[in-house]
């Protein structure tokens, strides 16, 4: 077979179309909302967040109300709960957040195990973009819409209460809301991803796009080029592997994203590993000669 | 004409802490007022009180006339936040930065009109960091860095200025242009608190001092207030002297 081909044929099937599509449209809004993320530090509760919406998705299913419904019930009980704990006991933050989005998910884990259900709920757990039905593209799409017009659109405020939230506040904007709406569109943008990668993974494509952007600019329009760029070219080379190599498709998506960001943190010019050792060793020759001049 | 900064009996406290007590202070309209005091004496409390970062258990503050919430509203107040609170790394460059002191009177997506170019185009030539602008914030020295938050603050329009530790990792020359350029905004009517712990520059900046240990212990000139009977009090060294007599 030609390389063309190769390509080419995964094409002939509506499941592969769909599943292409699908994770496309995660990978740039995730790409997206990550540059964010890893500015503010949000990491851990990027984590936090995606799993915590698990029993609130299994909840919108028995209930037969949109998944997104769900995620953002779940997404927002899960920051106030994180916030109570950490306010109202010794415990720092970390501990708070470990606590809370664990027992969340735990609960998801049971509420599944108890939901008597034709199709393997499980499915959200581990995801299955290759058997994305073409409703839950259609859901897909819209709530990808959404985030992505929303983090668009208010790009300027965010950068801004990502960078400095006292200054935010002191000309009159609330920092609290900026980053409410930042936590609700994680919690949307988690059920677009989860169709990929599903709830436990979805929080690599929430990180590793935007630290990969990172270390390759230092200019924040461009990182949220590079970003969603090099999640979605790297997710369907992982959604084409895994159908040449017939494995894990979500767990594929991942392990490309981190190749992409080992290459990057090596290689980097200005900010990978052996681009400043480089640097640093070319000033010190410079150093050496000039004191020997 | 009404203070600039009117704070009446200010009590700040965290839980069981009492950050201030029953802090009255008044600065009038272009001065410069140096906030000095030891790590921990509430010059940041006060800080958060004047932006509303902090809510008062009692007592009133008022910016340029205005209750706190007002004042934000009318982006009256700017701040230059001390370096430790910044990320240095962050992907914005100094235009970037000085822009968003525009913010509050742009439309909702922020995007810059010509007005809003031309305003922040001048905060930089009023700074001399023109030639800087495209920089990533972090590739400035740290006088630059000062300068590009003050920037910041003359494009927003602010009539009150609060500065955090502005010369903690400035070197001498650079802090002579900052002491310059803030004389200058206080010369067009603009108020500026600077908060330090340190002194030196105190006597070219400031028109006023304020002693600060939890309570106001003075407010004066700076002359005065640098002397050592005053300067022991407010560094707890009187406490010691005590302790050592007895």
């Amino acid at each position: 077979m030609s390389p063309v081909d190769l390509l080419l044929e995964p094409l002939s099937y509506d499941f592969m179309v769909r599943a292409l599509i699908t994770t496309t449209l995660a990978a740039v809004v995730c790409g997206l909302l990550s540059c964010w993320l890893v500015l503010i530090g949000w990491s851990l509760m990027g984590d936090a967040v995606s799993h915590a919406v698990l029993p609130g998705v299994v909840l919108a299913y028995v209930l037969g109300a949109p998944f997104a419904l769900g995620a953002l019930a779940f997404g927002v009980l899960a920051v106030a709960l994180i916030g109570a704990v950490r306010d109202t006991s010794r415990l720092k933050e970390d501990a708070a957040i470990g606590i809370v989005f664990t027992t969340l998910f735990a609960l998801g884990l049971v509420l599944i195990s108890v939901t008597p259900s034709q199709t393997d709920l499980n499915h959200i757990i581990f995801g299955n973009v290759l058997g994305v039905s073409t409703t839950e593209l259609l859901q897909v799409t819209g709530l990808a819409a959404v985030a992505m017009a929303v983090l668009l659109a208010k790009r300027r405020d965010l950068v801004l209460f990502a960078f400095d939230p006292v200054h935010a506040h002191a000309i009159g904007l609330s920092p609290r809301r900026l980053g409410a709406l930042l936590l609700g569109l994680l919690a949307l943008t988690t059920v677009v991803a989860l169709q990929v990668v599903g709830v436990i993974l979805v929080v690599a494509m929430l990180i590793i796009p935007g630290a990969t952007a990172f270390l390759l600019t230092d200019r924040f329009g461009r990182m949220l080029v590079v970003a969603p760029v090099v999640a979605a070219a790297a997710s369907v080379t992982g959604i084409y592997l895994s159908y040449w190599f017939d494995a894990a498709s979500g767990g594929l998506v991942v392990l490309v994203q981190g190749a992409v960001f080992a290459v990057v943190y090596l290689a980097s010019p200005r900010h990978g590993l052996l681009g400043r050792q480089l640097t640093a060793r070319r000033r010190r020759r410079q150093l050496s000669r000039s004191a020997a001049a | 004409m009404s203070a600039a900064i009117a704070v009446d009996d200010l009590t700040v406290r965290y839980g069981e802490v009492v950050a201030l007590e029953e802090v009255r202070l008044r600065v009038e309209p272009g001065r410069v007022c140096g906030l000095v005091g030891m790590n921990g004496s509430g010059k940041s409390t006060l800080f958060k009180a004047l932006t509303g970062m902090v809510r008062p258990e009692r007592g009133t503050v008022r910016v340029a006339g205005l209750d706190p919430a007002r004042a934000r509203r009318r982006a009256l107040l700017g701040y230059v936040p001390q370096s430790e609170a910044v990320d240095w790394q962050f992907p914005v460059s100094v235009r970037d930065v000085v822009t968003m002191g525009r913010y509050a009177g742009m439309g909702p997506t922020r995007r810059p009109r010509a007005a809003d170019r031309a305003a922040v185009d001048d905060a930089l030539d009023r700074v001399e960091l023109t030639e800087l602008a495209g920089r990533q914030i972090g590739q400035l020295s740290g006088g630059q860095r000062k300068r590009a938050f003050v920037a910041r603050g003359i494009a927003q329009g602010a009539r009150v200025l609060l500065l955090d530790e502005p010369f903690a990792g400035v070197d001498k020359r650079s802090e002579a242009t900052i002491v310059r350029l803030l004389r200058g905004l206080a010369d067009d009517g603009c108020t500026v608190l600077v908060s330090s712990h340190d002194l030196h520059a105190l006597p070219r900046l400031a028109d006023e001092a304020v002693l600060l240990r939890r309570r106001v212990l003075f407010h004066g000139p700076v002359g005065r207030a640098l002397e050592p009977s005053h300067l022991a009090r407010a560094f707890g060294l009187d406490v010691l002297d005590r302790e050592a007599a007895g």
